[in-house]
């Protein structure tokens, strides 16, 4: 298959051309509709299925307990609250410890008979509290600090290294699409929101930025020289830098979301719901959307904000005049 | 010598990151061999188990524990536990009443210490204070020049307190390298010699400090503000409020009565009487020590110079949590096994690999022979990490969850990435006719810039992350910053020198179908054709139908203007060859 190298030469030369920048209105409109569900759909369903770490939960203790299996815990959790992930540890000896989302008291009542059974221990062998969250609001507060610094020490960082405020907003915007799209589909799973895939949130954050970084310094480059030149518009440039950096981008997707994949299908496939399939999930539908808005959102957005730029007016008017000289040259040929 | 320039540099790289992996490795195992390191990561509560300590705070005067006090606690110890590593510990309470910490591993008695330890804070006045390095052994004050106390001390900040032993224990002390070692608990009754840490680039000092004079328990509340000037309007002089109850007002009162006095005779403001200062003191190490411009009879005062809001912040939080007289009981401590069972890291592993596996398959696919210089540098990378990760988990008890394992899968990608965008500017620089060895400099010019630019956001979100957060954040941070730096070492350092090698192979100069960089598949026409032969303008062969000028044809057209193009494109269609069916002849 020398396809691929081919689609590569192709889209170097500008043989083959998408029209990302030209057709931004549709890219937005999807992108602003994709965000607006991506709000509007969990609040609908209710906010994130927040789990114990964030929430605080009830705790039960089996002591004296003959097998330490773990999974006899989860079992009996699970019979009285489907769908639940249950976090089952041993603790010293044989006692075990199962921490569950916050249940009713009945569900409690039911919980510690299944686990008497489940555990052939006696009932006043099974007890019961409740737990505080380990991911408290300091946690959440420092976090979110952190992003919000790191945000906007990153902006500055681009605008510094681009020259331009104007690449950091727009690679900003396509990380804050990336952010509530993952979010949105996140929340749409109905998984549990577990510090693993806050982790995966973070991650996926970070290499939205870095993607942008990359397809960003090649327009850079490309548009460099640009007042020196009649070849082609500014739009046309940034156009024709997301097509050259095109290859590269699926390439990278590609080899990012491999991995990713393999544990999100064939791990969580075999083991069913845990950290993996958390943080897989938020980190499958991430690196898809992060590099899709990098294309689709940050670049044309960025053409965008500078097509009213007085100078780059000026050019794109030296451009059309040339083509049009050219133009009238040919016209006699194809008649 | 045959060798030229650039390949001479490019082996000298190697050796030097040879040279690096040895280091490390020779690190390792000495630690290993001490018995301190291990082969083997260190793995995070979530996939080894640890220590599970129930903790059942005592608040002085025993009345019970409200839910504000009990967050502060878990804010506190959370913040004790950062401290000492990347351990990524959990805390949480039980019942409204208890707080609950699990540490991986079996925490070490300074751990333990650290944790148990309350909060106590107080405020001694300061005797003396000086540099914060330790004076040098040569320089000492011999013994018998050392201070002796002359008479029984009358108050607090008399310098009979300073004793030949205290002085000598205040020279010694060097506050620049502070030791680790937890200190007992000091005497109240009896003067400290401590350490105010350095910070905000204000360096270190170190002070001899007067018996305890007001105990934090003696504050009720602490706030920060902007200051305000003398007609009442806000300055942008951040300042920390304090309010004591009546023991402590009176007590304070007397304090400044004191302390004012040495600051008036010192020249009030332009004096530096040390004595004029009083010493916050939070676990006996001092984290202000203000002088004492006014006599405070209203148990009110205010501390203020070059506070920042977030140092202001800081002190007025410490001055209220230092306030909470809490110390905590170990109720219970037990093993704790593992959340997430082993056969979740095996399945994350297994599914890992075969994500490798999948990695390695589609980097030959797409870039040939070119792809085993990727794959080399996975693997390079990959034990760049590894040796990091033992060795860090050794020195700063680095533990890593299954989200750590999965962050540096993922991380794959990323380094995966510097040598995609490295391979493809080599490919446009081909592209542009250039021989091998130019577009492997040329090329590595242009990625080299991108690489560091985007590898920049990376560190910083990891530096940011580190600093800012806590808990789980904190370790992800400490991943991300890991990776991305083995990252940069393996394509500075293997990548770029292995590529400069073989460009200069026959292989790869040459440009073999298999190597990924053949310039024909990549539509490049050389400049120069040898025989004497240049690219000429006949070679924009706008119908030339024949394979091998395919790539000519998108070369002259990439330096054709869309008008010309499309009328390349009309013509061709007129000489009916259609441009699909020439590259299916490639």
């Amino acid at each position: 298959m020398a396809s691929f190298a081919t689609f590569g030469n192709e889209l170097y030369t500008g043989k083959r051309s998408y029209d990302f920048v030209g057709s931004k209105k549709i890219w937005f409109l999807i992108a602003a509709a994709a965000v607006a569900l991506s709000i509007l759909l969990p609040i609908a369903k209710g906010g994130f299925n927040l789990g114990i770490e964030f929430r605080g939960g009830s705790e039960f203790t089996v002591s004296n307990v003959k097998d330490r299996d773990a999974a006899l815990g989860e079992k009996a959790v699970q019979e009285v609250v489907s769908g639940s992930l249950p976090r089952v540890a041993n603790v010293a000896g044989n006692t075990m410890r199962i921490q569950t989302d916050k249940l009713s008291d009945d569900e409690v009542i039911k919980v510690k008979e299944g686990l008497t059974k489940a555990y052939g221990v006696t009932d006043n062998e099974v007890t019961s509290t409740f737990v505080g969250p380990t991911w408290g609001a300091d946690v959440t507060k420092q976090a979110l600090l952190g992003l919000a610094i790191f945000v906007g020490l990153a902006a500055v960082l681009m605008a510094l290294y681009f020259r331009t405020w104007k690449m950091s907003l727009s690679a900003l915007a396509g990380m804050a699409v990336t952010m509530f799209v993952t979010a949105g589909v996140y929340s749409l799973s109905d998984f549990e929101v577990t510090p693993s895939a806050v982790i995966g949130f973070l991650t996926v954050l970070s290499y939205s930025l870095y993607d942008t970084v990359v397809v960003f310094d090649k327009i850079r480059e490309n548009t460099a020289d640009l007042q020196a030149s009649t070849r082609r518009t500014f739009a046309e440039e940034v156009n024709l830098a997301v097509n050259q950096t095109l290859v590269r981008s699926i390439n990278t997707m590609m080899v990012a979301i491999l991995p990713v994949g393999a544990i999100l299908f064939i791990g969580a496939g075999l083991l069913g719901a845990g950290t993996l399939r958390d943080l897989s999930l938020a980190l499958f539908v991430g690196i898809l959307i992060g590099t899709a808005a990098t294309i689709f959102v940050a670049a044309p957005l960025y053409a965008w904000l500078r097509q009213g730029e007085p100078d780059l007016i000026k050019q794109a008017k030296r451009v059309q005049q040339r083509r049009a000289e050219h133009a009238a040259k040919a016209a006699p040929a194809t008649a | 010598m045959a060798r030229t320039g650039p390949k001479n540099s490019a082996l000298r790289v190697l050796v030097w990151l040879g040279v690096i992996l040895a280091v490390l490795t020779a690190v390792l195992a000495g630690g290993t061999m001490a018995g301190q390191a291990s082969w083997a990561p260190k793995l995070a509560l979530d996939l080894e188990g640890g220590t599970q300590m129930i903790l059942a705070p005592r608040v002085e005067g025993g009345s019970d524990i409200n839910e504000e006090q009990l967050n502060q606690a878990v804010a506190i110890i959370r913040q004790r536990v950062d401290g000492s590593g990347v351990a990524e510990a959990e805390i949480s309470t039980q019942s409204g009443r208890n707080v609950v910490v699990s540490l991986p591993g079996t925490p070490s008695k300074e751990t333990r210490a650290l944790i148990q330890a309350s909060a106590d804070m107080n405020f001694r006045p300061v005797i003396q204070a000086g540099a914060g390095a330790a004076v040098p052994v040569a320089s000492r004050t011999p013994a018998d020049k050392l201070p002796k106390p002359t008479a029984a001390p009358k108050n607090s900040s008399d310098e009979n307190w300073v004793t030949a032993d205290v002085y000598k224990k205040f020279e010694a002390l060097d506050c620049d390298n502070p030791s680790q070692d937890k200190q007992e608990r000091s005497d109240p009754a009896k003067p400290l010699v401590t350490c105010e840490p350095a910070s905000d680039g204000r360096p270190a000092i170190k002070y001899i400090l007067g018996p305890v004079e007001v105990k934090g328990s003696d504050i009720t509340t602490s706030s920060f503000q902007l200051q305000r000037g003398a007609q009442g309007a806000v300055t942008n002089q951040w300042a920390v409020d304090i309010q004591f109850n009546d023991e402590g007002t009176a007590k304070f009162k007397t304090v400044t009565e004191r302390l004012n006095k040495f600051y008036v005779a010192a020249g009030g403001e332009t004096g530096s009487d040390p004595k004029s200062q009083f010493a916050i003191v939070l676990d006996d190490q001092v984290i202000s020590a203000p002088r004492s411009q006014a006599v405070i009879t209203d148990g009110r005062p205010q501390i203020t110079g070059g506070f920042t809001e977030q140092s202001a912040k800081a002190l007025s939080d410490q001055l209220r949590f230092g306030a909470l007289p809490i110390s905590f009981e170990i109720q219970s401590d037990q093993q704790i096994s593992a959340t997430l069972g082993g056969e979740q890291l095996r399945m994350g592993m297994l599914a890992g690999l075969i994500g490798l596996l999948l990695v390695v398959v589609y980097s030959l696919f797409q870039y040939r022979a070119l792809g085993f210089v990727t794959v080399a540098s996975l693997v390079v990378a990959g034990a760049l990490t590894y040796l990091a990760i033992a060795i860090l988990g050794w020195t700063e008890n680095y533990r890593l969850s299954l989200a750590g394992v999965a962050g540096i899968i993922v991380a794959i990608g990323q380094t995966a990435d510097s040598f995609i965008v490295y391979f493809e500017r080599i490919r446009d620089e081909l592209r542009e006719g250039r021989g091998l060895v130019s577009a492997v400099e040329n090329g590595w010019k242009r990625a080299k810039r991108t690489v560091l630019a985007s590898k920049a956001v990376n560190l910083l979100a990891a530096l940011v992350l580190y600093f800012v957060a806590v808990g789980n954040v904190r370790g992800f941070a400490f991943t991300l910053g890991l990776t991305a730096i083995a990252d940069l070492i393996v394509v500075f350092m293997f990548t770029h020198p292995t590529l400069q090698v073989l460009a200069r192979t026959k292989f790869f100069g040459e440009g073999h179908k298999f190597s990924g960089l053949d310039p024909k598949r990549l539509g490049a026409v050389p400049l120069y054709r040898g025989a004497g032969r240049i690219r000429t303008p006949e070679d924009r062969p706008v119908a030339a139908p024949r394979a091998k000028n395919t790539g000519a044809a998108a070369e002259a057209e990439r330096r054709m203007t869309i008008a010309e193009r499309r009328l390349a494109e009309k013509q061709e269609q007129l000489a009916g060859s259609s441009k699909s069916a020439s590259k299916e002849g490639k």
